[in-house]
């Protein structure tokens, strides 16, 4: 990480702070990304993801700390922070009650492209986003994956230094959550800087160089996805057995082999830490040697889902759980 | 790597990798729309909705019809003696309140697009900030447009006939569409204070609707009893409505004009930047 050098941060923030009557929703972010890169911002709902992106967004004030977007500061030079990003937000920020193609005129207009151009651009992206069919159609006709692709494409009527994705691929089925990840993915190439707000650890790990951890309104973590599981341990070894009967003999013989068995929800799987291939092997060979029947096994790197329960000593699920209750 | 045309025609619903690589190389960023483009661009996407929403204009055609066919013969013969005589006094009158009763969509509409998420990429925009805003008005001001209209047309249809000819008609319905302007903003304004569309309809219920018929825009203000009638006479809806009429007879007195002129300007300069600092700040 670059943090020395000003100029190489596309957002710097230090402290950020924002409260909505009595909840902290923020309360003392600090962000360092590097231009260029994924920077995925990760945490369960309602931990103060959007918040922090509204903010750097100049959508609202901070009640405390600052942060410099491209160099500009996000309350005295709001205006250049806008003129050089880009806000897709969490509700589709397009206008339903317009067409696809209507959408991105509208927006070519703002953003100071002529009638001609602004129509010109609108199709070229309708077309490379797969929506030239849909082109003529009320959005609010539209799926929820052209609707997101739809909503990325207006984000890039002209293009951005930096945007802001804030989960992009919430509600979407796995062909539509591919399709933006590759649009990502190319939008990275291209030259963006990307900050992604997202509750899923893979979505994280995916695309994101970089990565924090976010709960409660604070950064509990940060550093690239290999740093974070690094941090929490070393790999597992997750076996499966053909049949859930078996579990007690299967974690006698991990437990024996390899140490403490952790017995997953899954009443056939069990898993155990180990970062040896090796050692790994030979407690597979010794599972199947006392006849225990393995219908699949794994040697990886723990998921997210096991840093941030590391981290926070619940899983994201929980956690959502509590804020529903809460609100 | 170029997509050969037979793998693109295949995968037409997706997103094409290459073509958005090459969609995000070809652009360079112009100098965002000026003040007046951009709120004009709003404008725009204000007629784009009612093109897609015809049925959105009831309110201002079928409604203001409604309102001049009740009025001329339900209580025509009894206000004025007949219903034309009464037809030349109400005209004017019910085009003022057609098009005043109208300014309240300008604050449920207001109020329905913040719910939406698209209000957040118009205020990430690099573009003057009232713009939005007061795109929306110049659009609702074309309804308003269209309202009186209608109104004025039918009642040519029914036998008024303006004094001052056409000239004189159109002169009354720009300065109604101004004052509706005007009054507009602190419909804006509320739109973004209260939580519920309906609770800015309500607002106009409990607002134009009292001091619309406390106005002279119905019956004569001689009529009624003095602690009211001094009421009506500033009532600033009384001073549009005599305003609007004299102007279609073409005998209008222009401290009247100049009083609603100040009016809608005075609207102007509170609402409109209260409306822009509540749109900026929510």
């Amino acid at each position: 990480m670059q943090m020395t050098s000003q100029s190489t941060l596309a957002v710097e923030a230090t402290g950020l702070v924002k409260s909505f009557g009595d909840t902290r929703a923020v309360d003392g972010v600090d962000l360092a990304v590097s231009r260029g890169s994924v920077y995925g911002v990760l945490g369960p709902n309602g931990a103060g993801k959007t918040t922090t992106i509204r903010m750097l967004a100049t959508l609202i004030h901070p009640d405390g700390g600052s942060a410099r977007v491209l160099g500009h500061d996000i309350v005295k030079e709001a205006d250049a922070v806008r003129g050089a990003v880009s806000l897709t937000g969490q509700l589709a920020s397009v206008d339903e009650d317009l067409t696809g193609r209507e959408n991105l005129i509208l927006l070519g207009r703002l953003l100071g492209l002529k009638r001609p151009a602004a129509k010109s651009r609108a199709d070229e992206l309708l077309e490379a986003f797969g929506l030239s069919d849909a082109a003529g159609r009320l959005v609010k006709n539209y799926s929820g994956g052209m609707r997101r692709r739809l909503d990325i494409s207006a984000s890039i009527v002209v293009t951005p230094q930096l945007m802001f994705l804030d989960e992009p691929t919430t509600g979407l089925d796995p062909r539509s959550r591919n399709q933006v990840w590759g649009i990502i993915r190319a939008l990275v190439e291209g030259g963006t800087t990307i900050l992604l707000c997202t509750q899923y650890l893979e979505e994280a790990d995916q695309l994101a160089d970089g990565i924090a951890v976010i709960d409660h309104g604070k950064v509990i973590a940060e550093g690239t996805p290999g740093q974070l599981k690094a941090s929490v341990g070393s790999g597992a070894l997750h076996v499966r057995l053909m049949d859930p009967e078996q579990r007690p003999e299967a974690e006698q013989v991990l437990g024996r082999e390899l140490g403490s068995v952790i017995l997953e929800a899954d009443s056939a799987a069990l898993s155990v830490g180990c970062s040896d291939a090796d050692r790994a092997a030979e407690a597979v060979a010794e599972l199947s040697r006392s006849g225990v029947r393995i219908a699949d096994f794994s040697l990886g790197q723990p998921s997210l889902d096991e840093v941030f329960l590391a981290l926070t000593g619940h899983t994201a699920e929980e956690d959502e759980a509590q804020k529903e209750q809460a609100a | 790597m170029s997509a050969d045309p037979a793998a693109q025609a295949g995968t037409a619903p997706d997103a094409d990798a290459a073509a958005v690589r090459k969609a995000i190389a070809s652009t360079s960023r112009p100098p965002p729309a000026g003040a007046l483009s951009a709120a004009l661009t709003f404008g725009w996407r204000g007629m784009l909705k009612v093109k897609h929403v015809p049925e959105q204009l009831l309110d201002v055609t079928i409604t203001p019809v409604m309102f001049v066919l009740m009025f001329t013969y339900l209580f025509g013969g009894a206000i004025s003696g007949s219903t034309a005589e009464y037809l030349d006094y109400i005209l004017p009158g019910i085009l003022v309140m057609s098009v005043l009763f109208t300014t309240v969509y300008s604050g449920v509409a207001l109020n329905t697009d913040l719910t939406k998420g698209v209000v957040d990429r118009f205020r990430s925009l690099p573009i003057w900030r009232p713009a939005p805003l007061l795109g929306s008005l110049l659009g609702d001001s074309a309804r308003y447009l269209l309202a009186g209209t209608v109104i004025i047309v039918l009642g040519v249809i029914l036998g008024y006939r303006p004094g001052a000819g056409v000239g004189g008609a159109v002169l009354a319905l720009g300065l109604v569409v101004l004052f509706a302007f005007g009054l507009s903003w602190v419909f804006t304004t509320l739109g973004l204070l209260l939580r519920t569309p309906n609770a800015v309809m309500n607002a106009r219920f409990m607002g134009i609707f009292p001091l619309t018929f406390l106005s002279n825009v119905f019956v004569d203000p001689d009529t009624l009893p003095s602690a009211l009638e001094a009421f009506v006479n500033v009532n600033p809806i009384s001073i549009l409505a005599t305003a609007s009429r004299g102007l279609m007879e073409g005998n209008a007195n222009v401290g009247d004009i100049a009083i609603v002129l100040a009016v809608a300007a005075l609207l102007t300069a509170v609402f409109a930047p209260l409306t822009t600092r509540l749109y900026r700040t929510r």
